[in-house]
């Protein structure tokens, strides 16, 4: 619990066409720690997600962020990528004609040569997809097929922590890679997203339900609600959201703001 | 804010590469056209006096035509009228050749700064090179290698001289000088091209390939190739081209015959990269051309695939006319149009004997403000029993300026034949260049790749030297442009 802050969310407000999303965010995250961010839809949770990609349709009111200490905000989305911010999609985007594998290796090799580290050439490329699929339980013959086309919404989750295990980020965030998922494929999702545990790594789950937490324990759970988070607590503040629903929070987050 | 569209913009926006202009001495006939400048071109080609008749025929007629003011109209492309009159119509270097070791140094330079050195010896295996500079051919590599196996890979001209017997049976035979208004300019003026004849039963070892360059001002291009397949032969076949950067347009009207008797196969692959214009639309080559094979023989095959990239304006349907029984031809084609671009291209398939069948495969970006149209036609004549046609055609807009079109003719009078025919269009979505952005890759890669996936089903037609190449090609004519 006490490794360097990977990340600091400093009082970020953030708007799209003319509406504020997120209306004031602070949160530390660091190395080693798994932070949940709950919530009820329309909350802001997947437009934190992306605005920390650095999607670029959203606009910064005020705030700061920093990541390894420096400005995440002026970095570009490849330029965050490669330093080590990995976003799973809540859905992930298909591009026909280009083959997982081949988009992996550039994606792969873009992130080494960033890092000064030598290109893998094909077959250390393959070796290395083939051991990290295994991970997941992703069918090999998703690898030569063309990225998310034609996948099933279990098989594109999966993909995204498949290349989440190969691009070894150093702060993952998830947006509902639950979603969607039966509970075999929440359960292999669940041993994936926790074989990547690492001192070195953070990891932020973005979730709408507690049931992924049953498989991946977080040390610090966030409510978000209405662009705010209104309450941070242990795992068991997911168990108490599971059976209040998340009604209690508003009114709780409505009386605090009246006082 | 770096949109997608903007950064579409910046990757469209690069430099073409094989702008320059060699200093090399040409002899030039002066611009104008008339009988007297054909009958110098002729006389400078020596060539036997029915070729001269066969010249003079298609002048008369081209002349007729512009009378008429028969200049084809139809197509989705936009030009001021063109000064026939102030085109040169020969341009050739002065110092000719007697073997490779005797090119002008210049120009050896020159396709080495175009990544085709003629030192055969430094080819990659397997390809041997013809090269046209402006009115002529000044190299053809591994011509001796080639004849060893009876096959006949040499310049237009040299065709006519050494084998006169088949130019005359063959030339105009699938694209007569009637045939449309640039075909009858061609037929009248052409001056060099290249000719390849592959004898019965033979295989051809390498891929045959004719690299022209456009290298004098207010010069047209003309060339004519004539390839003739016989029984059981097989010829892989490749052009490319270049030309400098010019703030006039250029005309190059070529013509291409495709020949394929008895269980004969022509692949015939083009990368056109002709100059296109400046991002303002100034300048760049038109490219009007007429290229058509004919499956003579029962079960040929002729196999288009082009990757069209440059050029102001391309006007061209590579068309297949299938009269053997069970032949096949086929169409593959990606066009790219960015800034003021404008393209016209597709194919037309003739099916007249049983069993013919054809594909076209045709995949076209836009990007900037280019304009690009998808033309083809599928005609089954009756008697074409069991023919069948499948055509795809994908359009894939980067950008809000530039317009994507299809026009399909189809005509069937055989009720036996299928014909499928499937089109779609899409954009490059934001979230693809996100999706591939998030996951570390630069915008121009991401593009690059994206378009390059939207293509694939082309690009892996195109022998493996080329396919590279075309790949580089496709990711350097969109730089500066993403939407």
């Amino acid at each position: 619990m006490n490794g360097a802050a990977l990340l600091e969310i400093r009082n970020l407000r953030v708007r799209i066409e003319g509406q504020e999303i997120l209306k004031g965010i602070t949160l530390t995250v660091r190395a080693g720690e798994v932070h949940s961010i709950m919530g009820p839809n329309g909350s802001g949770k997947s437009t934190l997600a992306q605005v920390l990609a650095g999607r670029e349709v959203y606009e910064i009111v005020e705030g700061e962020v920093l990541y390894e200490g420096e400005d995440l905000l002026r970095m570009s989305p490849e330029e965050r990528a490669r330093r080590g911010i990995f976003l799973a999609f809540q859905y992930p985007v298909e591009i026909p004609g280009v083959s997982n594998l081949y988009f992996l290796k550039a994606a792969m090799n873009a992130v080494r040569k960033y890092r000064g580290l030598p290109e893998l050439d094909a077959m250390e490329f393959l070796a290395l997809a083939r051991e990290r699929a295994k991970l997941v339980e992703l069918d090999e013959s998703l690898l030569q097929r063309a990225v998310n086309d034609g996948f099933s919404g279990g098989e594109k989750k999966r993909n995204e922590i498949f290349q989440m295990a190969l691009l070894e980020p150093r702060l993952a965030i998830l947006d509902e890679t639950d979603s969607g998922l039966d509970i075999d494929a929440l359960r292999v999702v669940a041993q994936g997203i926790n074989a990547l545990r690492h001192p070195d790594r953070a990891i932020v789950l973005i979730t709408h339900y507690q049931r992924l937490l049953n498989y991946v324990t977080p040390d610090v759970v966030h409510v978000l609600y209405d662009g705010r988070i209104v309450k941070s607590g242990g795992k068991e503040l997911a168990l108490e959201l599971e059976e209040k629903g998340y009604g209690w929070i508003a009114e709780e987050a409505i009386g605090s703001a009246r006082t | 804010m770096a949109t997608p569209t903007n950064i579409i913009e910046e990757l469209v926006n690069r430099e073409y590469r094989y702008g320059f202009v060699t200093p090399v001495e040409e002899e030039l006939l002066p611009p104008g056209l008339n009988e007297e400048i054909i009958r110098m071109i002729s006389a400078k080609k020596n060539e036997p006096e029915w070729l001269l008749e066969w010249r003079l025929r298609a002048y008369r007629y081209w002349a007729k035509l512009v009378e008429e003011g028969a200049e084809p109209r139809w197509a989705n492309v936009t030009y001021p009228p063109i000064d026939y009159q102030a085109i040169r119509y020969y341009a050739a270097p002065k110092r000719r050749p007697k073997s490779l070791d005797e090119i002008d140094p210049e120009i050896r330079r020159t396709y080495e700064r175009l990544g085709i050195p003629l030192e055969e010896q430094e080819r990659l295996a397997g390809v041997a090179v013809d090269a046209v500079f402006d009115s002529i051919s000044v190299a053809t590599t591994f011509r001796q290698k080639l004849a060893e196996l009876g096959i006949i890979f040499c310049s237009f001209s040299e065709a006519v001289q050494e084998h006169p017997e088949l130019v005359r049976k063959w030339l105009g035979s699938v694209v007569p000088y009637t045939d449309n208004f640039f075909a009858a300019l061609n037929s009248a003026v052409f001056s060099d091209g290249s000719f390849v004849y592959v004898p019965p039963g033979v295989r051809c070892p390498m891929e045959l390939s004719t690299y022209f360059r456009i290298n004098a001002s207010q010069t047209g291009q003309f060339e004519r190739t004539l390839i003739i397949a016989d029984e059981g032969a097989y010829v892989s076949y490749l052009e490319g081209c270049t030309a400098p950067m010019r703030d006039e347009n250029q005309l190059h009207a070529a013509v291409v015959e495709l020949i394929a008797l008895d269980n004969a196969t022509i692949k015939y692959s083009t990368v056109q990269n002709w100059y296109p214009g400046d991002r303002e639309g100034r300048g760049g080559i038109y490219n009007f051309v007429t290229k058509r094979g004919k499956c003579l023989g029962r079960n040929s095959k002729i196999s288009w695939t082009q990757v069209e990239v440059g050029s102001a304006i391309t006007w061209k349907y590579p068309s297949c006319i299938l009269i053997g029984d069970n032949s096949v031809g086929e169409f593959y084609s990606v066009a790219v149009t960015n800034h003021y671009q404008q393209a016209d291209t597709g194919t037309k398939m003739i099916h007249i004997g049983k069993n013919t069948r054809s594909t076209i495969i045709s995949k076209g970006i836009s990007a900037g403000h280019g304009q690009n149209t998808y033309r083809g036609m599928v005609k089954i004549m009756k008697g074409a029993i069991g023919a069948r046609n499948y055509s795809q055609c994908d359009s894939l807009l980067l950008g809000d300026k530039c317009g994507a079109h299809t026009f399909p003719y189809i005509e069937v009078h055989e009720p036996t034949a299928q014909l499928e025919h499937e089109a779609t269009t899409s954009k490059i979505s934001e979230e693809q260049l996100f999706y591939c952005r998030q996951r570390g890759l630069s915008a121009e890669d991401a593009v690059s790749m994206i378009v390059n996936g939207f293509c694939k089903e082309v690009l892996r037609e195109l022998p493996m030297e080329f396919a590279v190449e075309a790949q580089k090609l496709l990711g350097i004519s969109l730089e500066g442009s993403v939407g």
